[in-house]
């Protein structure tokens, strides 16, 4: 007689641990949009949510054509990351035609300052947004994105909070000493040496951040396009040899920056990694990666006499 | 002499500005005569279509071999010449006039197109790759615009009677002679390359615009065809390097410019030309005389 009133407690409480078990084993789903969120996002999260990236690595996310597989993974989402700042222009249109219940963060709000659009050198149109949303170059930025990340993962999962604040933390860490990294191996060279031609204006904040000054014949986004004047006094101020530093990038045109390298007798130096990682087999398949190639190349670049 | 030298400055100084005027210059000789024709059979959106029918052949190029200039060329090409081809062949042995089955053509091509660039992984910005500017040009993108500029002006001059029989009377033309089907794919395929060229050197607002401005404003002055050939060139060639030197001067990005520039000189056209708006009345209307 007593039996039969446990039994059914008993298998209540077998189901419920089971369930919390099976909470334990099944990873949070989290979206992020681009690929270099989405290595911070990871780094966070570990192994404890599911991360699937909108825009890879090597695609633009300038450019994402939003699909309805995307609207699927969105949709499935319980935490999204994007980085905000106009950068995914395409995201409210998806987040509304996905039907998204979950939790948006944008990584960039209460960044201590978002940065107008580079102003300073000719680009004689003016571009539809004014804030430069390339903040993660930057790597006091890229800490703040991380501490974001955590308190948004720890909204939606508070159970492992403490996991996502201790791996936000190495994160961090790890971060500081890159930002010093980049700040040694700049000191080597000599301010007014320090100035770099790139395809287009993706490097305000690592300007403002490392003191290198970045001419582009083309505007902060990829879809701007160069006046001849532009191209011209590019031209003009690298045959002066006042600067030998021409850098194609990753997602760019690079024929704009090869005609400018011809026209002034001096070779491209290099790759940089603006807006996306490299695949895995290239040299910036992570966001460490990324920052320590670009400085690395420009470095050389600038110190070659 | 102040003023001429600050004409040519930028030209002397920059092999990139000498590279952009040759090339408008070898676009204007063969672009516009293809828009005048366009212009008299009615098919002067044509131009916009193909552009799109353009893309699969291109894209495909890309992802072959990466940003060759041979390789999009060649890719453009044959998606442009199979559109061509396909739609002809239905608007020929149908009821489906010209214009439709181009216009479903190039939207097939259009959407396989862009299947094929977001079936890519990593697929960077390949519309912005694919179609390059006018300041970027190296001397063998100048040396191929030449080229074609000889291939459509001597293939013109072959063409140019049952041409303009088909502009004029289609329906005769077939009857009499076995040129129809000649004149109407050549031509189109004329239409291609040129527009094969344009994207590759200068980018798809330019490369149409130089084809179909010029031959409009040209319909203004006069009424001859060879004459409107002549005008349209001439119009062209004045309207786009006048664009490349603004673009220069006012820091106005180029292709634009230059597009810009040749609808000025349209309206400029419509407004002060014999046979524009303001002057019409008082001439009487004839009919266009080959």
């Amino acid at each position: 007689m007593r039996l039969k009133h446990v039994w059914p407690f008993l298998m209540a409480s077998l189901l419920v641990a089971l369930a919390a078990q099976a909470k334990e084993s099944t990873p949070l789903p989290v979206v992020a949009s681009f690929s270099i969120l989405g290595d911070l996002v990871q780094q966070v999260g570990g192994e404890r949510i599911s991360l699937q990236v909108l825009a890879g690595p090597g695609s633009d996310a300038h450019a994402v054509q939003p699909t309805p597989a995307m609207a699927r993974t969105v949709a499935g989402a319980a935490v999204l990351f994007s980085n905000g700042l106009g950068y995914e222009g395409w995201m409210d249109r998806l987040l509304r035609s996905a039907g998204f219940r979950g939790r948006h963060v944008q990584v960039s709000d209460g960044l201590p300052s978002p940065m107008a659009a580079a102003q300073g050198h000719a680009h004689g149109h003016r571009h539809d947004h004014d804030i430069d949303p390339h903040a993660w170059q930057d790597v006091a930025n890229a800490r703040h994105y991380v501490a974001r990340i955590a308190s948004g993962l720890c909204a939606a999962d508070a159970t492992h909070c403490a996991g996502y604040r201790q791996r936000a933390a190495d994160a961090d860490a790890r971060l500081q000493s890159l930002d010093r990294e980049i700040r040694a191996a700049w000191a080597a060279v000599p301010p007014p040496q320090r100035r770099v031609v790139v395809s287009h204006d993706a490097f305000g904040y690592y300007a403002a951040a490392y003191g290198v000054q970045f001419l582009a014949p083309q505007g902060i986004s990829t879809e701007a396009q160069a006046s001849a004047r532009a191209v011209a006094s590019l031209v003009r101020t690298v045959r002066t040899g006042q600067l030998r530093a021409l850098f194609v990038e990753s997602l760019g045109d690079p024929r704009l920056i090869q005609q400018i390298g011809r026209e002034a007798g001096v070779p491209v130096s290099g790759t940089l990694y603006a807006d996306a990682l490299s695949l895995a087999g290239g040299s910036a398949p992570t966001y460490e990666a990324l920052m320590r190639h670009n400085t690395t190349q420009m470095v050389r670049a600038v110190s070659t006499p | 002499m102040a003023m001429l030298s600050a004409l040519w400055l930028p030209f002397a100084e920059f092999a990139f500005m000498q590279n952009a005027l040759l090339a408008c210059l070898a676009l204007s000789l063969s672009a516009p005569p293809v828009g005048v024709f366009l212009m008299l059979r009615r098919m002067s959106l044509t131009g916009d279509a193909m552009a799109h029918a353009i893309l699969p052949g291109a894209a495909l190029g890309y992802l072959v071999s990466g940003l060759s200039l041979g390789a999009m060329t060649v890719g453009g090409l044959l998606a442009g010449l199979a559109v061509v081809a396909a739609s002809g062949l239905v608007a020929r042995s149908t009821v489906l006039r010209e214009d439709t089955s181009l216009a479903a053509f190039y939207l097939l091509s259009l959407a396989l197109g862009v299947v094929i660039i977001s079936s890519q992984g990593s697929s960077i910005d390949l519309l912005h790759v694919l179609f390059g500017s006018v300041l970027a040009l190296d001397t063998a993108a100048v040396l191929f615009l030449a080229a074609v500029a000889v291939v459509t002006l001597l293939s013109l001059a072959l063409l140019y009677r049952p041409l303009v029989l088909e502009c004029l009377d289609p329906a005769f033309l077939r009857q009499v002679s076995r040129w129809s089907p000649v004149a109407h794919y050549g031509f189109l395929a004329l239409l291609v390359i040129n527009l094969v060229a344009g994207f590759q050197a200068l980018g798809t607002l330019l490369a149409v615009g130089m084809m179909i401005l010029p031959a409009a404003a040209a319909r203004f002055w006069v009424r001859e065809l060879k004459q409107m050939l002549a005008v349209a060139m001439g119009l062209s060639a004045l309207g786009s390097v006048a664009g490349l030197w603004l673009s220069y001067h006012f820091e106005s990005p180029t292709g634009p410019s230059i597009v810009l520039t040749l609808g000025a000189v349209y309206l400029g056209s419509v407004l002060a030309g014999p046979l524009g708006a303001v002057r019409t009345q008082r001439v009487p209307a004839r009919h266009l005389r080959a």
